[in-house]
């Protein structure tokens, strides 16, 4: 498992390439890599967004996301994960998050992807405030729903 | 007993200030730490708390050297 928070715009290709160097004694075992990018949009509640800065809990956001892959862990078969998560200030089309998920098969890939983002969402000590192209700034009060109602 | 109390995001601006220290012989809930710490009765219903960096209840009783942090729903992701 490796969790890293980033204050630097960060590719999330090169992430998994290196990811996958450093990680090289699962390779054989690997069937399924499941990644997921979260990217920085232009717009939010129908306005336009010109950067956002991204505030954490120094130790807690941490360890919230070690809990979160750790129970992914515990409930699918997983050989390894990646976690990277921006902080502080950024714009439209930096990545926010990447999390990638080797397995063996794909369902375990897929379903621990998804739980992982999902918990992130709701437990990690993470909050955005945006900057709007009107000049004002407002903090994001709720995540959007996840899963299809 | 010392305990330090900290607050993040909307609701540090909102309280002008990221934290206090409180000091105190009696034991207390993170309600009461709350009420002290902010001077408002009610702890919002959103708040989120968490005692030593990990997730507690607002029943949660504190302890000498604790760290409790409020903040609100968390947006990350």
């Amino acid at each position: 498992m490796i969790i890293k928070l980033s204050a630097e715009a960060f590719e999330p290709f090169e992430e998994v390439k290196r990811f996958q160097k450093q990680q090289a004694e699962f390779a054989g075992a690997v069937g399924a890599t499941s990644i997921f990018i979260g990217t920085m949009r232009d717009f939010n509640d129908g306005d336009s967004v010109v950067s956002m800065s991204l505030e954490y809990y120094p130790g807690m956001t941490e360890r919230q996301l070690e809990m979160i892959v750790t129970e992914a862990l515990e409930r699918w078969v997983v050989l390894n994960v990646l976690v990277v998560h921006r902080v502080g200030d950024i714009s439209p089309g930096d990545p926010i998050v990447l999390v990638v998920v080797e397995t063996s098969h794909r369902g375990d890939a897929f379903d621990a992807c998804r739980f992982i983002m999902e918990a992130l969402k709701s437990k990690a000590p993470f909050w955005k405030k945006e900057q709007l192209a009107s000049q004002q700034s407002r903090w994001v009060e709720n995540n959007s729903k996840g899963y299809a109602p | 007993m010392s305990i330090k109390v900290r607050y993040f995001a909307s609701l540090k601006e909102s309280l002008g200030c990221d934290g206090v220290e409180l000091s105190g012989a009696e034991s207390l809930t993170v309600q009461q730490v709350w009420s002290q710490a902010t001077g408002q009765i009610t702890l919002p219903d959103n708040i989120l708390v968490a005692v030593n960096m990990a997730y507690v209840d607002q029943t949660a009783e504190i302890t000498d050297g604790d760290e409790v942090a409020f903040f609100p729903p968390v947006t990350g992701g």
